[in-house]
């Protein structure tokens, strides 16, 4: 049972406040020195100090301290916000026996000492905010934190490598994934690459196997061509729903022979291949690329005859003796349970045709996106790995342009972090492939990753050009013979302090990372926020960053933000740890800011019973009046509010303890 | 009456989810704006009690602020529109009741709109600012000062006639 | 003289239905009688302010006090009672809250006399003569009247007040309960208001009828509409004050068919009546966009008549805060 009683005694009340210097970034900008003083003098305060670090070791250890040798019952810190240092400060109480939720944090770095410029405001600011601490704590109660079994299972959004890497660490502990991609196959974006930066090793050859391990993991339920609908739930009992489209091939009876490509009726392949950026064309039957895992075709039902007119000999049905395909089949909903959840839906390139047209893209022929000539160099790809143009001429000069959608307010702010080092690859394979000039047209050159910098040097002795400067324009205003024909590349050297004009034969645009287009609706899907740029929010991030302020669900790749594949992989490590670390404990803790009702008090009106969003509310005919249960509360206080005759509770936040906030922080002049 | 040397006094109730996330962004981004706000905690918008609201005006806010996730963000799902429906009564009850309309605001900031925080607190203690003080307790104050007036003069009057009876008793 | 408790009965701004509450305790107001002394009643016996005055400080047992608080006189009248009695209860939704009176704390004195004194219909006085505080007349003889306060106030707001009976007005039933109690000397906690601290829903008749989803798509008033003689008010989209009003009226309103209109005021656990009813009803409005909510709100065309109708000296604002005339300004206006 929940100690509702005040434990320590309120008649007796003994509060210590406690206020952080957070080195210089409080300090500088509050008087907490002046404020500890004031705090000192506030109704029931027994002591009030000041610390550099409150949160460190030492400061932790002097508020157990007092707590022990002066009998505090209250505890109240004046510091960071909450929502970084809460649990901290809480655990410091509980260690010294006093229950963790007579604590209170107050923020006087985020919502004050960083947000003004008058000392003397901000220091008042700090002082009024303590005071309403010191009089809301002293409505607070010893409470309990709620414990739930968690569901051992997690659900892995987007297989690209982070999904990947996450969904392997989770199925080898032993705990079961479902893996859920949007796409034909899994892979992501590594699966298009040739090499990878600084090793130039293979990207197939890191990748592939640990595709085909997804596959064959007994731990782990691969669902391609599939979304995630719906979740509900919250942390360790997460319901989703996940909608797998028809890819009307039986992925259980296809072993992905590919005949049925072959028997298509279509003899030569006629439609856009997306998977190759639309450099090469495909079949209405088709499979993405030939590692592709599921190693399962799939039909264009928006190309495919039998689709379209309904008139076909449907010769791929005639050449598989497996009778994997179907064209009745129909989308399927399943529902799972989870306890977890790792989000790790990638990024889209920035698309430059009609964003940023002065750079040509989609008006001259030989300009490509870096995600063009990835395919164009791999040896998978549609040119096999030869790079020639699209006229089949092997390009003399090739110019790559760096910052494409980045580091830009007309685009995006944001530095991608990967363009500097897959330009410096992609400039080494095409120099190797081609023999041709390369020039890299670079705003500053960024490579600080373990070996990138060697790799920038061993370029420069390859002879690859670099000019500095941001390329103004790319077009086929010839003005000497030699322009002819060509591309220029107008640019200002900033170095050379001059403008320069650079005929090449091909134009690789070094497009930078930026959130899907459908990252607003993922987000709300899963409840959780965005950063300034779209991009999934972390929690904090240093101390949290990879999870995010919904308990439970966790980011991995650079849905969370751009980032190359070492430390993607790692984050999906780090993801799957705090996953596994979540559903290993058996039970999640939450907090115990649920709401009640007075027993005595409710008039049996029926007010909160519809406002509950999570149906926490019922009605007991037999009593006549509602009740709350505890399981399904998540604590947001809407009841509380609403009701008319005040029976209602919210733990942590109950009415005298905001009313008190509201009293104290207007009660200074 | 703009009054330079007025400080408003805002009291705002921020969600924890979005706007309080917000407000803490603009501290890790440094953003600057004006330290007349005191943001209080709550979990979500919908815990915004309309009593709340009025206690702050009562106890000397001269603005209230609420901010909670954007429509169809909510982290309870439809908690901020709960505080959408009774922040539209009360904007008409406070109307009647004689508080000027930019005295109360409703905000959606999201986690990401560190900027907005500012540029909304800056806005609306430049209004509020421009509007002067509300200052209920000392509009109180005033109302009733006719009381203790009375009770000064009835507060006399006794005494006058304690006085009296006193030497009426020494004459006899 | 006896020795038997004291008891007086005193009315400021009311209608003088409070007064007749007492009458309503019937034969049982003959056992009260005989337990008590009724030292002052002017609606009923008589007896005068100097008679009051004469008394001992605190030897009055008890003083049943109804009314707002709007005048000077009134001010004095409960200060002296005050004085003179162990026990003060505010009687009634005005004593209690402001009541109907207080209503007129949305508008300054200034626009009360100016209707009253000129603009009503039936009002004649082509001279505009307001009442004066004092007048001097040709003969030098002065005359006062009460001054006319800034705001009505509720009697806690102007003495100390040690119970409330709530109502309009309380039922024989609760006033028979307090003097019971008193007699006893089984006192409540001081400040208690002497009514079930729970919402009039506790004890409706239509309690049942009420569904779990109600939301509102529109509210209709009471005289529009076909009111279902059974069915709980605000299924009906009729607004009713009783989720948010202490019961102990033994459902008066609901029993002849109108809603609660809030008269019992707030449980102990609400500081503000209005704020309450409104954060429970427009919370269930069925629409989740502005303009909609604010077509559905329109169906309550008056917020303050509505939720402050027994309590706008109670409500956190206490009235219109920009128009009531402070004390300065008045001082002004008299110069």
């Amino acid at each position: 049972m929940m100690d509702r009683g005040n434990g320590n005694g309120r008649s007796d009340l003994r509060i210590g406040v406690y206020v952080c210097h957070c080195g210089i970034n409080i300090a500088s900008m509050v008087d907490v020195k002046r404020v500890a003083e004031q705090a000192a003098a506030m109704p029931n305060v027994v002591v009030a100090r000041d610390y550099k670090y409150m949160c460190s070791d030492p400061g932790q250890e002097m508020v157990q301290q007092d707590i022990r040798e002066l009998n505090l019952n209250r505890v109240v810190v004046a510091a960071c916000t909450p929502l970084l240092h809460e649990p901290t400060f809480r655990g410091a109480c509980e260690r010294a026996g006093l229950n963790p939720f007579f604590c209170h944090m107050v923020n006087i770095r985020e919502h004050d000492a960083w947000v003004h410029e008058d000392r003397e405001k901000a220091t008042v600011k700090a002082i009024d905010l303590i005071r309403a601490a010191v009089r809301r704590v002293k409505h607070h109660k010893a409470l309990e934190r709620r414990t739930v079994p968690i569901n051992p299972n997690v659900l892995v959004v987007g297989g690209g490598i982070a999904g990947i890497q996450a969904a392997l660490k989770i199925a080898s502990a032993g705990r079961h994934v479902y893996l859920v991609e949007r796409e034909l196959s899994i892979g992501g974006h590594m699966a298009k690459f040739d090499k990878t930066f600084p090793t130039l090793d293979c990207a197939a050859c890191i990748l592939t196997p640990k595709m085909s391990d997804v596959k064959k993991h007994p731990n782990i339920t691969l669902w391609t061509y599939s979304e995630v609908d719906k979740v509900d739930g919250y942390v360790g009992n997460f319901k989703a729903t996940v909608r797998r489209k028809p890819r009307y091939i039986n992925e259980d009876t296809c072993v992905g022979c590919l005949e049925c490509i072959d028997a298509c009726v279509f003899k030569e392949p006629r439609f856009t291949d997306e998977y190759n950026e639309g450099l090469s064309k495909r079949k209405p039957m088709h499979i993405p690329f030939p590692q592709a895992v599921p190693q399962v075709t799939a039909i264009d039902p928006e190309t495919c005859l039998r689709f379209k007119t309904g008139k076909c000999k449907s010769s791929c049905v005639t050449v598989c003796d497996r009778n994997a395909i179907d064209f009745d089949q129909k989308e399927r909903i399943e529902e799972i349970n989870v306890g977890a959840i790792i989000l790790s839906t990638g990024f889209q390139t920035f698309e430059p045709k009609d964003r940023l047209p002065q750079y040509g893209y989609g008006i001259y022929d030989n300009i490509y996106t870096a995600l063009e000539v990835e395919r164009l160099v791999n040896s998978a790809g549609p040119t096999e790995g030869e790079v020639v143009l699209r006229d089949g001429s092997k390009p003399r000069a090739v110019g790559i342009i760096h910052c494409i959608g980045s580091r830009d307010t007309k685009s995006n702010i944001w530095c991608s972090r990967v363009c500097c080092m897959y330009s410096l690859k992609l400039a080494h394979l095409l120099k190797e492939r081609t023999g041709a000039e390369v020039y890299n047209f670079y705003i500053d050159m960024r490579t600080p990753g373990k070996g990138y910098e060697e790799f920038y040097n061993k370029l420069l002795e390859e002879g690859v050009h670099f000019i500095r400067g941001k390329v103004g324009a790319v077009n086929d205003w010839a003005i000497t013979p030699e322009e002819e024909g060509r591309l220029v590349i107008r640019v200002e050297d900033t170095l050379g302090g001059f403008v320069r004009r650079v005929p090449v034969d091909m134009v690789v645009l070094s497009t930078g990372l930026e959130p899907h287009k459908d990252a607003e609706d993922v987000r709300r899907k899963f409840n959780i926020s965005c950063s300034p740029g779209g991009f999934f929010l972390e929690r904090h991030p240093k101390l949290a960053p990879v999870e995010t302020a919904s308990g439970g669900i966790f980011l991995a790749g650079c849905c969370q933000g751009p980032k190359d594949i070492p430390d993607t992989v790692a984050q999906a490590g780090a993801a799957a740890a705090e996953a596994l670390a979540l559903i290993d404990k058996g039970v999640v803790e939450l907090e115990p800011n649920t709401a009640f009702i007075d027993a005595e008090s409710c008039s049996g009106c029926k007010s909160c019973l519809s406002l509950c969003p999570y149906t926490a509310i019922s009605f007991i005919e037999a009593e006549k009046r509602a009740e709350i249960n505890e399981a399904l509360c998540k604590g947001c206080g809407t009841c509380v509010a609403a009701c008319p005759s005040g029976s209602i509770i919210q733990n942590l936040f109950e009415d005298e303890e905001i009313f008190s906030e509201i009293a104290e922080v207007l009660s200074n002049g | 009456m703009a009054n330079q040397e007025f400080e408003p006094r805002i009291v705002a109730f921020f969600c924890n989810w979005c706007t309080y996330t917000a407000a803490d962004l603009a501290g890790v981004s440094r953003m600057k704006y004006a330290s007349n706000i005191r943001i209080i905690r709550l979990m979500c918008s919908g815990r915004v009690d309309p009593q709340f609201v009025m206690d702050a005006f009562a106890r000397g806010a001269d603005g209230v602020l609420i901010g909670g996730c954007h429509p169809g963000d909510c982290h309870y799902i439809s908690g901020n529109y709960k505080c959408l429906r009774r922040y539209h009564m009360l904007e008409r009850m406070m109307a009647d009741l004689g508080v000027e309309k930019d005295r109360l605001r409703l905000e959606w900031i999201s986690a990401s709109e560190g900027d907005k925080v500012k540029r909304v607190v800056n806005e609306m203690v430049e209004q509020v600012r421009a509007l002067g003080p509300l200052d209920l307790p000392g509009r109180f104050a005033d109302w009733d000062a006719e009381m203790r007036e009375l009770d000064e003069k009835v507060q006399r009057e006794h005494d006058g006639a304690c006085e009296a009876h006193a030497a009426k008793e020494t004459q006899s | 003289m006896t020795d038997k408790p004291k008891v007086a009965f005193y009315w400021c701004a009311s209608c003088g239905g409070c007064e007749e509450s007492t009458v309503d305790l019937a034969e049982a107001i003959l056992d009260v009688a005989k337990l008590v002394d009724i030292v002052f009643w002017p609606v009923a016996i008589d007896a005068k302010k100097k008679d009051v005055e004469a008394m001992a400080d605190g030897s009055i047992a008890v003083s049943l006090i109804n009314g707002a608080i709007r005048t000077s006189e009134q001010e004095e009248m409960v200060r002296l009672l005050r004085r003179k009695s162990g026990l003060v209860i505010a009687y009634g939704s005005c004593a209690q809250s402001g009541g109907i009176p207080a209503l007129a704390n949305q508008f300054t004195r200034e626009q009360i006399m100016r209707v009253v004194y000129e603009e009503c219909p039936t009002v004649d006085n082509p001279n505009k003569v307001h009442p004066q505080e004092t007048y001097v007349d040709t003969d030098g003889i002065g005359v006062t009247l009460p001054g006319f306060r800034n705001i009505v106030r509720s009697l806690d707001q102007v003495i100390d007040v040690d119970y409330a009976l709530p109502g309009c007005p309380p039922t024989p039933k609760l006033l028979a309960e307090a003097l019971q109690a008193i007699l006893e000397g089984k006192l409540p906690p001081k400040g208690t208001v002497l009514a079930p601290d729970v919402a009039q829903c506790d004890t409706c008749p239509r309690k049942d009828t009420k569904p779990q989803d109600v939301s509102y798509l529109e509210f209709k008033r009471p005289h529009w509409t076909d009111m279902d003689p059974e069915k709980c008010f605000l299924a009906q989209g009729i607004v009713c004050m009783g989720p948010a009003t202490r019961s102990g009226c033994e459902s008066q309103c609901i029993s002849g068919n109108m809603p609660c209109t809030g008269c019992f005021g707030p449980t102990s656990r609400v500081r503000d009546q209005g704020a309450k009813i409104i954060s429970s009803i427009c919370s269930s409005v069925a629409s989740e966009e502005s303009d909609q909510i604010k077509s559905v709100l329109s169906g309550i065309p008056d917020p303050i008549g509505t939720f402050y109708r027994y309590g706008l000296s109670k409500c956190l604002l206490r009235g219109r805060v920009d128009t009531a005339v402070t004390t300065s300004q008045s001082q002004e206006a008299r110069k």
